[in-house]
């Protein structure tokens, strides 16, 4: 089976879980994200078949709300907390530590496919701030020099994804 | 069972981070390894959020009600050991309570928890996050079997009407007087919506209920269904809030087991069901008119209102949209009767908030307390006052859509319409306390960057409004400021607010003309000065290191991450200005406060 095939059938089952209405466009493309950490152009394709919707609807969906991607994101997806708290605190440094270290902005994945980066407005653990969440590992009270070691460990391998 | 003793560890989103999944963990594999007598075997129960997130993970012991903070994995044994087998309290993991100058005992008896007063937050902490059978005994659903048995719909509005309640999303429409428009209007079909979309940063209240107490919030739902005629509610939660979505999850098939939601609920012919809808991310989708579109399946993009969802909302019928605060208060006001609720709070408003007390202060959480109280009680009496006892600039309040209100407006008491004479507003409750190491004009480009970002793009105002101000802001930043700037914002701010289509767009200005107001030093030392007073805007910092006040100790060394800093021990360090990248490190690490900004 091609792969443009696989995901075709595959994206098609998701859909199934859910009645043919257009009122769970949002949650079927949650649930293909989830599945791929991305919205595959031929899984897009199928659920507009699905419900009924124009492509265009489902690609209007997919870029407007930012639980999507349209593009492959990496094994460790590096979450930098910039809400209200974390931002007083210093995430702003975090920030730019992290893209000094792995050379890629906010919404990039690193060429070997390893990191993406994001930063996120408020993950609620404003206790902790500032805030950094590594796949669903959470670092608090960072610091630069604190952050640049944990990716240490991510880049060594030390760390396997969950 | 009397003297059964049961252990609650608190496993909201903030002690979760801290680990506390893992001593929930140890807990029991401590207690399955002890061989114990019945009678000793505590019940551990997985809580919502305690309050005082920053001193996680919290375990709290009853009936003797011992609270230790910082809870490692390591403290499991000796816990189970001194103060569940015996009553010992261990003094160690006891909270410090510097008001008091003493460690103590309860959490009840924290300052943080004196001038509070718990009635959205009653349950979180002190009833397992899924258990019906906990909230149950706790008084749950008896409002609903009130209503449902004794009331008819009429009343049950009229009790929220009489309480004084205000929506909690940040508005502050009164509850009562929009369930009437929802009441009134015409059609077999009517819906009702939680409003579970908290997308303003650093606010975290209503992810709080919903992962501690869910059924309180479907209780208040079922109720308002009975009081305005519809059957079905949706909550739309945002998906990043993973565990509060699955406690609602859970919530709705319980009560649809014990015949709470479902058809014909407590033998009366009343119907109601609950689903819950994963948001998607987009912060306008707090707007209610945006949140609908979004449940239809569509881009969340604000409508013009009128129609307002109470008479047109979901696919056309009559909708009543509340926030997840709102409907917490709902089943007690309907318990305790609305002139118990009124006599709590302010003139004009009523009950309590609960607010997410952030930023740089002592006691970071969640906190709830009386309408009207001032300022200045919750950030000293309860905050404990500035963190690393910096000096107090401001506490900005409403997220996104408010403003910062300064050291001199400390005293003002806190209600809807107080706040909104400052320049600001309660919005959803997020109080953040900046102290004077935060710059303003960095911090008002901060939430315009954020609002640009969320900004649906529908309305031109909004859309470009916000983007030009934005470049002010940054270039201001920057250092290429210019004379005439800050009337510009000024007057670019005042078209977007009276022109945006929404409530983003409406209120998107606030943060910047509030700072403006109150700090507009700061905004000139950027622009005629070319300096940032606070050190954080790069471009306008320079930092070195006092050698009078440095004492060598050599902690700056390590903080650096660009090796910038260098010198002998117990000799004044020097800090390399060409090396430096201005990241502050040093200078929050510095015990002695030498590292300055020229």
């Amino acid at each position: 089976m091609s792969e443009s095939l696989k995901i075709r059938t595959e994206s098609l089952e998701i859909a199934q879980k859910y009645q043919p209405k257009r009122r769970y466009l949002l949650a079927i493309l949650q649930d293909i994200q989830k599945h791929y950490n991305y919205l595959p152009a031929e899984a897009m394709e199928t659920v507009a078949r699905y419900l009924s919707v124009p492509l265009v609807k489902v690609y209007g969906m997919a870029t407007f709300y930012k639980a999507f991607s349209l593009t492959p994101k990496g094994k460790y997806i590096i979450k930098v907390c910039d809400g209200t708290a974390c931002h007083i605190k210093g995430s702003v440094n975090l920030l730019d530590e992290v893209k000094m270290i792995l050379g890629i902005e906010p919404g990039q994945t690193t060429d070997d496919g390893l990191f993406s980066l994001e930063t996120v407005a408020c993950i609620g653990a404003c206790g902790l701030a500032p805030v950094a969440v590594i796949n669903d590992e959470y670092h608090g009270n960072l610091t630069p020099a604190s952050l640049r070691q944990i990716l240490e460990q991510y880049q060594g391998g030390m760390k396997d994804a969950k | 069972m009397q003297n059964k003793k049961t252990i609650f560890i608190c496993c909201g989103t903030g002690c979760q981070a801290n680990g506390s999944m893992k001593i929930y963990q140890a807990m029991l594999k401590a207690i399955s390894g002890l061989n114990l007598d019945v009678e000793v075997i505590p019940d551990i129960k997985k809580t919502g959020c305690h309050g005082l997130c920053q001193k996680g993970p919290l375990v709290h012991i009853a009936p003797k009600e011992i609270t230790y903070i910082h809870v490692k994995t390591a403290d499991v044994p000796e816990i189970i050991e001194r103060s569940i087998i015996k009553d010992e309290v261990i003094d160690r993991l006891l909270y410090f309570d510097k008001q008091q100058n003493a460690k103590v005992q309860s959490k009840s008896d924290w300052t943080f928890e004196k001038k509070q007063y718990r009635i959205a937050l009653r349950h979180c902490g002190g009833i397992a996050n899924d258990s019906i059978d906990d909230y149950i005994d706790k008084g749950g659903y008896q409002g609903l079997e009130k209503v449902l048995k004794t009331m008819t719909p009429e009343e049950v509005i009229d009790v929220i009407k009489k309480s004084g309640l205000r929506g909690r999303g940040g508005g502050g429409f009164p509850t009562g007087l929009k369930w009437t428009f929802a009441a009134k209007a015409q059609g077999d079909v009517k819906y009702v919506i939680c409003n579970g979309d908290e997308g303003d940063p650093g606010a975290f209240m209503d992810r709080s209920i919903m992962e501690g107490d869910p059924h309180t919030v479907l209780e208040g739902m079922a109720i308002c269904g009975y009081a305005i005629g519809a059957n079905q509610g949706f909550l739309y939660i945002r998906d990043e809030y993973g565990l509060a979505v699955e406690n609602m999850r859970k919530a709705i098939a319980d009560a649809h087991s014990k015949g709470l939601l479902g058809k014909n609920i407590c033998d009366s012919g009343f119907a109601f069901d609950a689903e819950v809808v994963r948001g998607g991310g987009a912060f306008v989708c707090g707007e209610e008119t945006s949140l609908i579109h979004s449940i239809e399946g569509s881009t969340g993009e604000p409508t013009p209102k009128p129609p307002f969802p109470a008479n047109q909302g979901l696919w056309g019928k009559p909708t009543i949209i509340n926030n997840v605060e709102t409907w917490a208060n709902v089943p007690v006001i309907i318990n305790k009767g609305a002139d118990w609720f009124a006599a709590i709070g302010s003139e004009k408003s009523k009950g309590t908030k609960v607010f997410a007390l952030v930023g740089k202060i002592n006691n970071t959480g969640l906190v709830e307390v009386p309408m009207g109280i001032k300022l200045r009680e919750i950030i000293y009496d309860i905050g404990g006052g500035v963190g690393k006892n910096r000096k107090f600039k401001a506490v900005q309040t409403g997220g996104p859509s408010g403003g910062c209100i300064p050291e001199s407006k400390l005293d003002l008491p806190i209600d809807y319409d107080s706040l909104i004479a400052e320049g600001s507003m309660m919005g959803s409750g997020g109080m953040i306390v900046i102290d004077d190491r935060t710059c303003m004009v960095e911090f008002a480009r901060y939430y315009l960057k954020f609002l640009s970002e969320e900004s649906c793009g529908k309305c031109v105002p909004c859309r470009e409004g916000i983007k030009s101000m934005l470049k002010i802001l940054t270039d201001i930043c920057e250092g290429r400021g210019q004379a005439g700037d800050i009337e510009l914002l000024e007057e670019i701010g005042a078209m977007v607010k009276a022109n945006s289509l929404c409530g983003l767009g409406k209120t998107a200005p606030n943060p910047v003309l509030s700072n403006i107001a109150n700090f507009r030093d700061e905004f000139e030392a950027h622009i005629n000065d070319k300096r940032c007073p606070a050190g954080v805007c790069k471009n306008l910092t320079k930092l070195y290191i006092d050698s009078k006040v440095c004492i060598g100790c050599g902690l700056c060394v390590k903080s650096c991450p660009v090796g910038a800093i260098s010198g002998e021990k117990k000799q004044p360090h020097v800090l390399d200005e060409e090396k430096c990248i201005k990241c502050s490190s040093c200078r929050e690490r510095c015990a002695v406060d030498a590292v300055r900004v020229r």
